[in-house]
């Protein structure tokens, strides 16, 4: 219940790194995969990533639950573009290879395939990088890191405040959630929808509500110690850059560029073997 | 009633937790197999119009974001940035209805619904298919269905649980001028 984050705390030099280098690698990494449509590119990303995977030294147990959601959730969306656009990778790639037709309009081309193929491979390429920023970065650390890369601070805080407060609430909601089915409120399949929601507002207003007073008294306490009245402010889990830091954003950076000189070289966001 | 900054940032702290309380934990089976009912919405409308736009937008972003990683998806950026844009617009309501001195009539619940109605079309039959399209290349005719399929399931909740928060909270809360000076 306290680690809904996942943060899991090994020596490995990616937990070495500061978090506000982790967080620019992401962002870096996670705008390459999603400028590119190149295939080439994206099997690199896919392939780098497990590496760094296999540096940080988290096993893939440590994260077969988020992987269980991920891919339940990579495979709906294939299924729906394929049933809504069977012919999306035909108009992307401008030539049709038919390969099996199902009946209707729904039919499998080698081209379709291939935009499938892209599809899986950007999950490929940024899943792995998003579990290991979650597990290699300590939540306090990143607020800290958030304030590092320019977001104000008071923006930053709000972020560790949302961190620091999550469990209280989940507990609360919990608290509540007995007291009101000890009273008798259905939540479960046997009541309609409308009734259903209704309960769940049975609960939600004790929550709300008290949440609302819990912010008067936080920023009540903020206030008395003169929170925001410097243009600055420092962070206990705040930690000097390295070379190794340095170099991992430089790393970082020049996949986004090569993602971007992919585009124009192909003229485009696709590369596209039928030509 | 006077808003301080300080109270803003710790309402989109707390904003942000509950969103992401109520996202990540808080799912009432749909009869639809597999698909929960978010209430979230209901939230961020209410908070956007105690609170403002700017609270609603970052409320959004924030809680959208954190859910997005803990379920280790990374971040579905079309669709965190079309739950910050619908923070930001309910948040323009706050101006019109005034939750804060307890007052909320058969009007602002008209009022407030209308908005949160426009809100979500704009962000969920607009904004995230866009994005989807523009940031993935996905076909266009599934984002909008998928977008309008979430739109509606957000625009009911949103209307039950939103309205609901905000009648009690206007009830809870001490009526403008209810006070009178004894003679």
């Amino acid at each position: 219940m306290t680690n809904i984050f996942n943060y899991i705390d090994r020596p490995s030099p990616i937990h070495r790194l500061t978090g506000a280098t982790k967080l620019v690698c992401l962002l870096l990494w996670s705008f390459a995969a999603m400028a590119t449509y190149d295939t080439r590119l994206l099997v690199s990303l896919a392939l780098l990533s497990l590496v760094l995977f296999r540096v940080s030294r988290i096993g893939i147990r440590d994260v077969s639950f988020m992987l269980g959601f991920t891919a339940v959730f990579m495979v709906l969306n294939n299924l729906l573009v394929f049933v809504f656009s069977p012919q999306h990778g035909v108009e992307l790639y401008g030539s049709s290879h038919v390969l099996l037709r199902l009946g209707g309009r729904w039919i499998i081309t080698k081209e379709q395939l291939f935009y499938h193929l892209n599809l899986v491979l950007k999950y490929l390429a940024t899943i792995p990088i998003v579990l290991l920023f979650v597990c290699t970065t300590n939540p306090s650390e990143f607020a800290a890191s958030l304030n590092r890369i320019g977001v104000k601070y008071t923006i930053a805080y709000s972020v560790a405040l949302a961190l620091r407060y999550i469990p209280d609430i989940q507990r609360e909601y919990h608290e509540i959630s007995q007291a009101q089915q000890a009273r008798g409120i259905e939540m479960s399949k046997k009541e309609s929808l409308v009734k259903r929601l209704k309960s769940a507002s049975a609960i939600l207003i004790p929550l709300i509500l008290s949440s609302m007073d819990r912010i008067e008294v936080i920023s009540n306490a903020m206030e008395l110690r003169g929170f925001g009245k410097n243009k600055k402010r420092s962070w206990y889990m705040a930690r000097r850059f390295t070379k190794w830091d340095i170099l991992a954003m430089l790393g970082s950076a020049l996949l986004l560029a090569a993602a971007i000189l992919l585009n124009i070289k192909n003229g485009g966001r696709f590369w596209n073997p039928f030509i | 009633m006077k808003k301080s900054p300080v109270r803003t940032i710790v309402a989109i702290g707390i904003g942000a937790a509950l969103f992401f309380v109520l996202g990540r934990f808080v799912a009432i089976p749909s009869p639809v197999p597999n698909t929960n009912i978010s209430l979230q919405y209901g939230l961020l409308a209410f908070m956007a119009a105690i609170y403002g736009p700017i609270a609603g937008c970052l409320i959004g972003l924030i809680g959208h974001a954190l859910i997005d990683f803990s379920y280790g998806w990374g971040i579905w950026w079309s669709w965190v940035i079309a739950s910050a844009c619908f923070g930001f617009l309910i948040g323009l309501v706050a101006k019109r209805v005034n939750l804060a001195d307890g007052e909320f009539g058969k009007k602002d619940i008209l009022r407030f619904n209308l908005f949160q109605l426009v809100s979500h079309v704009i962000a969920w039959g607009l904004i995230a298919p866009v994005l989807d399209i523009v940031i993935y290349a996905e076909p266009a005719n599934k984002v909008f269905v998928q977008g309008l399929v979430g739109g509606i399931a957000n625009i009911v909740t949103t209307a039950i649980v939103g309205t609901l928060l905000c009648v009690a909270y206007a009830a809870a809360k001490p009526k403008k001028g209810s006070l009178k000076e004894e003679k």
